[in-house]
């Protein structure tokens, strides 16, 4: 979510100085900001990324269309290639999902090294990169081999490392911590507990969201796709209704925005979202939860769709019955969850590309980096989907699926025998309580 | 972990005032010659490259009052300063540790409250010394802001792993039910809840500076809400889980500081001078045989060994079990070397006492370096503590900075080494499931018990 003014001023004014002048102007804040900005070591200054086919093709019209063409091309290609993804499987996103993580962890991190001049601190890159390792590692052994459990039980290797999953992850994390502390040197203790700092930060924001990211995708593809598209189409629509209708300005922090894009935006998320629920609810590939088949040891998505994603008839309220005509509409269970999920997508995922908005003016600089030409870097992207991935993972386990009876039946079985004898009889107690245990199914 | 070069050159009462800067970076030669320039008038820069000046350029946090009672005071006017203060942190350990002991006996509810107690201090001593990083008091907002996470985060872990414990008495009230029901999704809008406001009091000019608080509110949280979780949590597992380690991290306090007092030679590292590996060696052993003699004591008695539960009936927490099999006696036959030295074949020894041997050994090596960590802290931000709570010792944090590590790695070691899964969570995710889950879960449990010659078929138990 750039605002489309900066692009305009970086298509216009191409020296960096100007252009922070000119911001800076606009913030109201004095010249020698900018001045002791430039003096300092400047950002790389953005270069232009676009490919030469482009900007032949492009090269007639005024600047101004040709950014929105750039634009508006590099959107399409994006969202081709996110179908393109989605076709080839599961395993392809789940790299994907590492791939733009990992790219969002070193845009934030170089940004970091930029505001602090600390490119050359002693053993910084190493560590940072070692403890993204490490926590990766630990959530990967802590969710991802649940899926795989019967994988893991069969290798050897593969089970201690599992068993001792958590005393491994905390060993390396602590040799990286007893690096950093050896690493500490005389003169640069403050900006080396900085860099400490903002990488456990990022680590935090970056590592725990493509997580959730994933155990949403295990759920079923639906839960990972209508979400993001939900963001990405708010994006769009709320842009499109704030270029034809937008008037009053939403908020200080980004001045483009609008609140007739807002509101139009989150009309047009609810039914898109609702359209495309429907549409995918039909197919098994997105409906089913993803599975890892031992004997073709490849990820299959096959089973029986659940209650919420089987048509179900729904009464319609007297209100809009007049209005549709109808008595009773055919709905899939998930649609009405769909309205939550676009809903949060709308009125508090642009919170996010806010909070973006805000990073970037508090340590100037313009995109997160300038990996796609006309958006800037990965993070630009993908700052409204922060909050949406824990959204989606928090809503699936408190509304949707409760505990895991697969996993509950593995983690009695690795109790002692007093502690199962006591849970065993707790839960008939419980049961017999509720009267779904009667002593006739007792003797079975 | 204070250094005592600090405390010995504070001249006794009114120690406030400008002192002379005393740490080594600051005298003469170290400057750094980064040019910064003043000529800023936005807050934000003038603060935000406060982070690209050297450690050097940054003006001092003004040191807090001497806050020794005058009784104290009275008792020690006739000793030489560096005596008094002596005399006055020998006081102050002994009415800390006594403190300890009687907390201890006052039961496991009492020191629940006394470790949240300890958390909501340090976080707010933590804070305090962010906002006078920043000079950013006066933020909109944001006092308000950082203790509101706080709640946030501590109902979040609360709900998460204390109410598993508490899952009879849960099961009773309707209220507690939804709301461990929907516990996540709640925890999630009230952190959503305090992420918005923030964002809506971004101010123009002080845009960085509401970051770096921000941030540094989360990493504060990181670090003293995760690890006070995991000590209520080590708590549960058996009082003796939490006062091995933090007796055993104490006590290398001491016997490194003794030890280095007396044969003290050579420096250990940059970062603390007064450390010498004499001191760092000495404090090992000495530590490892307290642990080792600590367990053997503790080990005895059911009130330390057995996990803490909450039981209904009585509402309070009841300590009473058949002690398991690391707290009962076995022999060891020892290896031959040291039968020629004890003269004896076998020893009769908790099976717990070994795992102490692991639990000191992590405290004298690797503990210290949260006390190094904490000292980097306290050079990188010109601070000489980080409050000054406690006459002679200084904050709260400043205690605690070498139990910070620990916590994490007896819970690590405890559920990686000990035991599974713990079972009154296991029962509470057992209890939300669909009626008919929960029946084929039934079945299939009493299918195994029954294989296993648990539970026998006829008996009706």
């Amino acid at each position: 979510m750039t605002e489309l003014r900066q692009r305009t001023v970086r298509e216009e004014a191409p020296p960096e100085d100007k252009e922070l002048e000119s911001e800076a102007k606009i913030d109201g804040e004095t010249a020698s900001d900018s001045e002791s900005r430039a003096e300092a070591a400047p950002p790389p200054a953005p270069i232009d990324d676009t490919p030469e086919v482009l900007n032949r093709a492009l090269s007639n019209l005024s600047s101004r269309w040709k950014n929105w063409w750039v634009r508006g091309i590099l959107t399409l290609a994006m969202i081709a290639f996110f179908f393109i993804i989605i076709y080839l499987g599961p395993m392809v996103l789940m790299m994907i999902v590492m791939c733009v993580q990992i790219k969002c962890f070193h845009e934030i991190i170089t940004i970091g090294y930029n505001v602090y001049h600390s490119y050359d601190l002693p053993w910084f890159r190493t560590l940072s990169w070692y403890f993204l390792l490490c926590v990766n590692y630990f959530f990967y052994g802590e969710t991802v081999t649940d899926y795989f459990f019967t994988l893991v039980q069969r290798e050897e290797p593969l089970r201690i490392l599992s068993k001792y999953h958590r005393f491994i992850s905390f060993t390396l994390y602590l040799t990286g911590f007893c690096m950093f502390v050896l690493s500490l040197v005389k003169k640069h203790y403050r900006l080396q507990f900085y860099m400490f700092g903002w990488t456990h930060v990022t680590l935090l924001i970056v590592v725990t969201q493509s997580h959730l990211v994933i155990h949403n995708l295990f759920e079923g593809m639906i839960w990972f796709i209508v979400p993001i598209s939900c963001v990405i189409c708010n994006d769009i629509m709320a842009y499109m209704f704030g270029f034809f209708f937008g008037r009053t300005p939403l908020i200080k922090l980004s001045p483009k925005k609008t609140w007739e894009g807002f509101i139009g935006g989150f009309f047009a998320t609810v039914v898109f979202g609702l359209l495309l629920s429907y549409v995918m609810s039909g197919y098994r590939c997105f409906v089913c939860p993803v599975e890892y088949n031992n004997d073709t040891n490849s990820f299959t998505v096959d089973c029986e769709p659940s209650d919420l994603f089987r048509l179900q008839e729904y009464n319609i309220p007297g209100v809009l019955q007049s209005i549709v005509g109808w008595k009773t509409v055919r709905m899939y269970p998930f649609q009405i969850h769909s309205i939550a999920l676009s809903t949060f997508a709308s009125l508090i995922g642009p919170f996010g590309g806010f909070f973006a908005s805000g990073f970037k003016r508090a340590f100037k600089i313009k995109d997160f980096a300038n990996t796609i030409p006309g958006h800037g870097g990965i993070m630009d992207r993908f700052d409204c989907q922060y909050l949406m991935a824990t959204f989606v993972n928090v809503y699936i386990a408190s509304f949707i699926r409760g505990p895991n009876p697969s996993k509950l039946i593995q983690q009695f079985l690795t109790l002692r025998p007093d502690q199962q004898l006591h849970i065993f009889n707790t839960l008939k107690t419980h049961l017999t309580d509720k009267g779904i245990l009667t002593s006739a199914l007792e003797d079975e | 972990m204070l250094e005592l070069r600090h405390r010995g050159g504070c001249p006794g009462p009114g120690g406030a005032g400008t002192p002379p800067p005393r740490e080594g970076e600051a005298a003469g030669g170290d400057h750094e010659t980064e040019s910064t320039s003043d000529k800023e008038t936005d807050i934000d820069d003038r603060y935000g490259d406060l982070d690209a000046r050297g450690d050097s350029d940054v003006p001092e946090i003004p040191p807090s009052s001497d806050r020794t009672p005058e009784i104290l005071k009275k008792a020690l006017s006739g000793l030489s300063s560096r005596w008094k203060n002596w005399w006055i942190r020998g006081i102050l350990t002994l009415t800390m540790i006594s403190l300890f002991f009687l907390i201890i006996y006052m039961g496991s509810f009492m020191l629940m409250l006394l470790v949240l107690g300890i958390q909501v201090k340090c976080f707010h001593e933590i804070i305090t010394i962010g906002y006078r990083v920043y000079h950013s008091y006066d933020l909109p907002w944001f006092r308000t802001l950082s203790w509101y996470f706080l709640l946030c985060v501590n109902y979040f872990f609360y709900g998460e792993t204390v109410a598993d414990y508490f899952a009879t008495f849960v099961q009773r009230e309707e209220q507690l039910q939804f709301l461990i029901r929907y516990h996540r999704f709640i925890s999630f809008a009230l952190y959503l809840a305090g992420f918005c406001m923030f964002v809506l009091s971004l101010v123009k000019k002080h845009y960085r500076l509401q970051f770096y608080m921000f941030a540094w509110t989360h990493v504060t949280l990181l670090i003293t809400v995760t690890q006070s979780h995991l000590v209520i949590q080590n708590l549960f597992e058996g009082m003796i889980w939490f006062l091995v380690p933090i007796s055993s991290v104490i006590c290398n306090d001491i016997t490194a500081y003794l030890f280095g007092f007396f044969f003290g030679r050579t420096p250990l590292i940059k970062l603390s001078p007064k450390k010498t590996w004499e001191g760092f060696i000495g404090g090992f052993f000495s530590t490892v045989i307290f642990g080792f003699i600590a367990a053997y004591v503790l080990s005895k008695h059911q009130y330390f060994v057995c996990p803490v539960e909450y039981r209904s009936d009585v509402n309070s927490f009841v300590t009473e079990c058949e002690p398991s099999e690391l707290f009962r006696l076995q022999s060891y036959s020892l290896p031959p070397f040291l039968k020629a030295v004890l003269r004896r074949e076998t020893v009769s020894l908790y099976p717990f006492q070994i795992h102490s041997i692991a639990l000191s050994t992590f405290a004298s090596l690797i503990g210290p370096f949260g006390g190094f960590f904490a000292s980097g802290f306290k050079r990188a931000f010109k601070i000489k503590d980080f409050a000054n709570t406690i006459p002679g010792h200084g904050g709260i944090m400043d205690r605690f900075d070498c139990q910070y590590l620990m916590a994490t790695f007896v819970h690590v070691y405890i559920t990686s080494f000990i035991r599974g899964p713990n079972p009154s969570k296991v029962l509470q995710q057992l209890l939300v499931l669909q009626p008919e889950q929960q029946l084929n879960i039934y079945r299939t449990l009493k299918t195994h018990l029954i294989e296993k010659g648990i539970l026998q078929p006829t008996l009706k138990a």
